[in-house]
Protein backbone atom coordinates (compact mmCIF):
# COMPACT_ATOMS: atom_id res chain seq x y z
CA UNK A 1 0.00 0.00 0.00
CA UNK A 2 3.03 2.44 1.34
CA UNK A 3 4.78 1.48 -2.34
CA UNK A 4 1.77 2.18 -4.29
CA UNK A 5 1.38 5.65 -2.85
CA UNK A 6 4.89 6.89 -3.26
CA UNK A 7 4.88 5.67 -6.84
CA UNK A 8 1.87 7.76 -7.70
CA UNK A 9 3.21 10.83 -5.99
CA UNK A 10 6.74 10.12 -7.44
CA UNK A 11 5.04 9.46 -11.10
CA UNK A 12 2.86 12.44 -10.85
CA UNK A 13 5.62 14.82 -9.56
CA UNK A 14 7.85 13.73 -11.81
CA UNK A 15 5.77 14.02 -14.86
CA UNK A 16 4.78 17.46 -13.65
CA UNK A 17 8.39 18.44 -13.53
CA UNK A 18 8.85 16.59 -16.81
CA UNK A 19 6.35 19.33 -18.41
CA UNK A 20 7.29 22.32 -16.54
CA UNK A 21 11.20 21.34 -17.62
CA UNK A 22 9.93 21.99 -21.83
CA UNK A 23 7.25 24.54 -21.13
CA UNK A 24 9.49 27.03 -18.31
CA UNK A 25 9.71 30.19 -20.04
CA UNK A 26 12.15 30.87 -17.46
CA UNK A 27 15.72 28.72 -18.21
CA UNK A 28 16.62 28.34 -14.63
CA UNK A 29 13.33 27.67 -13.58
CA UNK A 30 13.67 25.44 -16.04
CA UNK A 31 16.41 23.81 -14.50
CA UNK A 32 15.27 23.69 -10.61
CA UNK A 33 12.51 21.58 -12.22
CA UNK A 34 14.84 19.02 -13.69
CA UNK A 35 16.74 18.77 -10.68
CA UNK A 36 13.07 18.07 -8.90
CA UNK A 37 12.48 15.23 -11.67
CA UNK A 38 15.83 13.87 -10.74
CA UNK A 39 14.98 13.21 -7.33
CA UNK A 40 11.98 11.85 -7.90
CA UNK A 41 13.53 9.64 -10.37
CA UNK A 42 15.94 8.55 -7.55
CA UNK A 43 12.85 7.47 -5.66
CA UNK A 44 11.26 5.57 -8.51
CA UNK A 45 14.49 3.99 -8.24
CA UNK A 46 14.19 2.96 -4.74
CA UNK A 47 10.62 1.61 -5.22
CA UNK A 48 12.13 -0.94 -7.17
CA UNK A 49 14.45 -1.55 -4.51
CA UNK A 50 17.60 -0.63 -5.94
CA UNK A 51 19.06 1.54 -2.92
CA UNK A 52 22.98 1.66 -4.33
CA UNK A 53 21.35 3.16 -7.86
CA UNK A 54 19.25 5.98 -5.65
CA UNK A 55 22.51 7.05 -4.06
CA UNK A 56 24.71 7.12 -7.34
CA UNK A 57 21.55 8.86 -8.71
CA UNK A 58 21.34 11.69 -5.95
CA UNK A 59 25.31 12.25 -6.23
CA UNK A 60 25.52 12.20 -10.11
CA UNK A 61 22.44 13.83 -11.35
CA UNK A 62 21.13 15.79 -8.29
CA UNK A 63 25.09 16.67 -7.08
CA UNK A 64 27.02 16.96 -10.74
CA UNK A 65 24.87 17.29 -14.07
CA UNK A 66 22.19 19.78 -12.50
CA UNK A 67 25.58 22.24 -10.98
CA UNK A 68 26.74 21.67 -14.38
CA UNK A 69 23.92 22.81 -16.58
CA UNK A 70 23.12 25.69 -14.19
CA UNK A 71 26.71 26.31 -14.81
CA UNK A 72 26.33 26.52 -18.54
CA UNK A 73 23.22 28.50 -18.03
CA UNK A 74 25.27 31.14 -16.28
CA UNK A 75 27.86 31.25 -18.44
CA UNK A 76 25.85 32.19 -21.65
CA UNK A 77 23.56 34.46 -19.59
CA UNK A 78 23.89 37.41 -22.05
CA UNK A 79 22.26 35.82 -24.93
CA UNK A 80 19.68 33.46 -22.72
CA UNK A 81 16.02 34.54 -24.50
CA UNK A 82 13.81 32.39 -22.49
CA UNK A 83 12.72 28.93 -24.14
CA UNK A 84 11.97 29.66 -27.24
CA UNK A 85 10.38 26.86 -29.75
CA UNK A 86 11.44 26.21 -33.34
CA UNK A 87 8.99 25.73 -36.76
CA UNK A 88 8.58 21.99 -35.61
CA UNK A 89 6.43 21.99 -32.99
CA UNK A 90 3.19 19.91 -34.53
CA UNK A 91 5.54 17.78 -36.39
CA UNK A 92 7.27 16.90 -33.15
CA UNK A 93 3.81 16.62 -30.84
CA UNK A 94 2.78 14.25 -33.68
CA UNK A 95 6.04 12.07 -33.74
CA UNK A 96 6.01 11.99 -29.68
CA UNK A 97 2.42 10.79 -29.42
CA UNK A 98 2.64 8.47 -32.36
CA UNK A 99 6.31 7.15 -30.42
CA UNK A 100 4.20 7.22 -27.33
CA UNK A 101 1.12 5.31 -28.55
CA UNK A 102 2.93 2.71 -29.93
CA UNK A 103 5.14 2.08 -27.02
CA UNK A 104 2.29 2.05 -23.96
CA UNK A 105 0.68 -0.75 -26.74
CA UNK A 106 3.58 -3.21 -26.87
CA UNK A 107 4.71 -2.59 -23.15
CA UNK A 108 0.70 -3.44 -22.13
CA UNK A 109 0.48 -5.97 -24.54
CA UNK A 110 3.73 -7.87 -24.56
CA UNK A 111 3.51 -10.92 -22.30
CA UNK A 112 6.36 -10.54 -19.67
CA UNK A 113 7.41 -12.91 -18.09
CA UNK A 114 7.75 -11.63 -14.32
CA UNK A 115 9.84 -13.67 -11.37
CA UNK A 116 7.64 -14.36 -8.69
CA UNK A 117 10.63 -13.88 -6.26
CA UNK A 118 11.66 -10.89 -4.30
CA UNK A 119 14.33 -8.47 -5.62
CA UNK A 120 17.68 -8.55 -4.21
CA UNK A 121 18.31 -6.04 -1.26
CA UNK A 122 20.33 -4.11 -0.34
CA UNK A 123 22.50 -4.34 -3.82
CA UNK A 124 25.69 -2.40 -3.02
CA UNK A 125 27.34 -5.95 -2.40
CA UNK A 126 26.28 -7.65 -5.49
CA UNK A 127 26.61 -4.76 -7.44
CA UNK A 128 29.99 -4.53 -6.65
CA UNK A 129 30.56 -8.79 -7.14
CA UNK A 130 29.07 -7.87 -10.82
CA UNK A 131 31.04 -5.30 -11.69
CA UNK A 132 34.74 -6.45 -10.69
CA UNK A 133 34.32 -10.21 -10.55
CA UNK A 134 36.46 -11.74 -12.94
CA UNK A 135 34.07 -13.45 -15.64
CA UNK A 136 31.21 -10.06 -15.04
CA UNK A 137 31.72 -6.25 -16.36
CA UNK A 138 35.29 -5.35 -15.37
CA UNK A 139 36.11 -5.00 -19.05
CA UNK A 140 33.25 -2.64 -19.98
CA UNK A 141 34.16 -1.01 -16.36
CA UNK A 142 37.63 0.20 -17.60
CA UNK A 143 36.26 0.91 -20.99
CA UNK A 144 34.23 3.42 -18.73
CA UNK A 145 37.26 5.00 -16.81
CA UNK A 146 38.95 5.76 -20.09
CA UNK A 147 35.67 7.14 -21.84
CA UNK A 148 35.07 9.72 -18.74
CA UNK A 149 39.16 10.64 -18.99
CA UNK A 150 38.27 11.16 -22.87
CA UNK A 151 35.35 13.53 -22.00
CA UNK A 152 37.82 15.47 -19.59
CA UNK A 153 40.07 16.27 -21.98
CA UNK A 154 37.60 16.52 -24.63
CA UNK A 155 36.30 19.23 -22.27
CA UNK A 156 38.91 21.12 -21.06
CA UNK A 157 40.40 20.96 -24.92
CA UNK A 158 36.67 22.56 -26.34
CA UNK A 159 36.10 25.29 -24.10
CA UNK A 160 40.35 26.41 -23.80
CA UNK A 161 40.68 29.95 -24.85
CA UNK A 162 42.61 29.90 -28.24
CA UNK A 163 45.38 32.29 -27.56
CA UNK A 164 46.89 33.08 -31.07
CA UNK B 1 -4.59 -2.33 -8.77
CA UNK B 2 -0.85 -3.19 -6.96
CA UNK B 3 1.88 -1.69 -9.23
CA UNK B 4 3.72 -3.97 -11.85
CA UNK B 5 5.89 -3.72 -14.40
CA UNK B 6 3.83 -2.21 -17.06
CA UNK B 7 3.50 0.75 -14.71
CA UNK B 8 7.05 1.75 -14.51
CA UNK B 9 7.08 0.95 -18.08
CA UNK B 10 4.34 3.00 -19.10
CA UNK B 11 5.96 6.04 -17.24
CA UNK B 12 8.96 5.36 -18.65
CA UNK B 13 7.93 6.03 -21.85
CA UNK B 14 5.82 9.00 -21.17
CA UNK B 15 8.87 10.71 -19.64
CA UNK B 16 11.37 9.87 -22.78
CA UNK B 17 8.64 10.85 -25.08
CA UNK B 18 8.36 14.17 -22.77
CA UNK B 19 11.95 14.27 -23.39
CA UNK B 20 12.07 13.79 -27.18
CA UNK B 21 9.38 16.82 -28.16
CA UNK B 22 11.26 18.98 -25.89
CA UNK B 23 14.82 18.03 -27.79
CA UNK B 24 12.94 18.24 -31.23
CA UNK B 25 10.97 21.43 -30.84
CA UNK B 26 13.49 23.70 -28.55
CA UNK B 27 16.23 26.71 -29.53
CA UNK B 28 18.28 26.85 -26.53
CA UNK B 29 21.15 24.45 -26.42
CA UNK B 30 21.11 23.95 -22.81
CA UNK B 31 17.51 23.21 -23.12
CA UNK B 32 18.35 20.42 -25.74
CA UNK B 33 20.77 19.36 -23.13
CA UNK B 34 18.07 18.58 -20.49
CA UNK B 35 15.89 17.15 -22.18
CA UNK B 36 18.41 14.48 -23.61
CA UNK B 37 18.86 14.26 -20.09
CA UNK B 38 15.52 13.43 -19.32
CA UNK B 39 15.60 10.71 -22.47
CA UNK B 40 18.38 8.81 -20.51
CA UNK B 41 16.70 8.70 -17.06
CA UNK B 42 13.69 7.64 -18.63
CA UNK B 43 15.89 4.76 -19.95
CA UNK B 44 17.21 4.01 -16.72
CA UNK B 45 13.99 3.18 -15.19
CA UNK B 46 13.14 0.86 -17.68
CA UNK B 47 16.15 -0.93 -17.13
CA UNK B 48 16.08 -1.03 -13.37
CA UNK B 49 12.39 -1.76 -13.66
CA UNK B 50 13.46 -4.94 -15.82
CA UNK B 51 16.17 -5.40 -13.79
CA UNK B 52 14.00 -5.63 -10.55
CA UNK B 53 11.18 -7.35 -12.32
CA UNK B 54 12.23 -9.94 -14.72
CA UNK B 55 15.86 -11.20 -13.01
CA UNK B 56 15.40 -10.15 -9.82
CA UNK B 57 18.51 -11.68 -8.92
CA UNK B 58 21.29 -10.96 -11.63
CA UNK B 59 21.22 -7.20 -11.29
CA UNK B 60 21.88 -6.99 -14.76
CA UNK B 61 19.84 -4.40 -15.77
CA UNK B 62 21.33 -1.99 -12.65
CA UNK B 63 24.81 -3.04 -14.20
CA UNK B 64 23.43 -1.32 -17.50
CA UNK B 65 22.02 1.79 -15.54
CA UNK B 66 25.32 2.35 -13.92
CA UNK B 67 27.31 2.10 -17.10
CA UNK B 68 24.68 4.79 -18.79
CA UNK B 69 25.05 6.94 -16.05
CA UNK B 70 28.59 7.28 -16.85
CA UNK B 71 27.90 7.57 -20.48
CA UNK B 72 25.74 10.53 -19.46
CA UNK B 73 28.16 12.27 -17.36
CA UNK B 74 30.90 12.11 -20.32
CA UNK B 75 28.06 13.67 -22.99
CA UNK B 76 26.77 16.15 -20.37
CA UNK B 77 30.45 17.52 -19.75
CA UNK B 78 31.18 17.36 -24.09
CA UNK B 79 28.13 18.82 -24.57
CA UNK B 80 28.44 21.86 -22.34
CA UNK B 81 31.99 22.44 -23.69
CA UNK B 82 30.79 22.31 -27.18
CA UNK B 83 27.66 24.83 -25.65
CA UNK B 84 30.22 27.55 -24.52
CA UNK B 85 32.97 27.13 -27.45
CA UNK B 86 29.60 27.67 -29.79
CA UNK B 87 28.77 30.81 -27.22
CA UNK B 88 31.80 32.16 -27.25
CA UNK B 89 32.54 31.95 -31.04
CA UNK B 90 29.09 33.22 -32.33
CA UNK B 91 27.96 34.97 -29.50
CA UNK B 92 24.92 32.98 -29.42
CA UNK B 93 23.41 29.43 -28.21
CA UNK B 94 20.31 29.78 -30.37
CA UNK B 95 19.81 26.42 -32.65
CA UNK B 96 18.31 28.16 -35.19
CA UNK B 97 20.81 30.78 -36.10
CA UNK B 98 23.69 27.83 -35.58
CA UNK B 99 22.90 27.10 -39.25
CA UNK B 100 26.76 26.52 -40.74
CA UNK B 101 26.63 23.21 -41.87
CA UNK B 102 23.44 23.71 -42.94
CA UNK B 103 23.09 23.16 -47.13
Amino acid sequence: MGLEISFWIMAVVMITAAFAVIFLRNVFHAALALILCFITVAGIYITLSADFLAAVQILIYVGAISVLIILGIMMTREVQKGNPVNKLRLPAAIIAAVLLGILVYVVTAAPWNVSPRLPLTPTTMPLATKLFSENGFILPVEIGAVLLLAAILGAIVVTRENKK
Amino acid sequence: MSIGLTHYLVLSAVLFCIGLYGALTRRNAVIILMCIELMLNAVNISLIAFSSYIVPLLLTGQVFAIFVMVVAAAEIAVGLAIVLAIYRHFKDIDTDNINLLKW
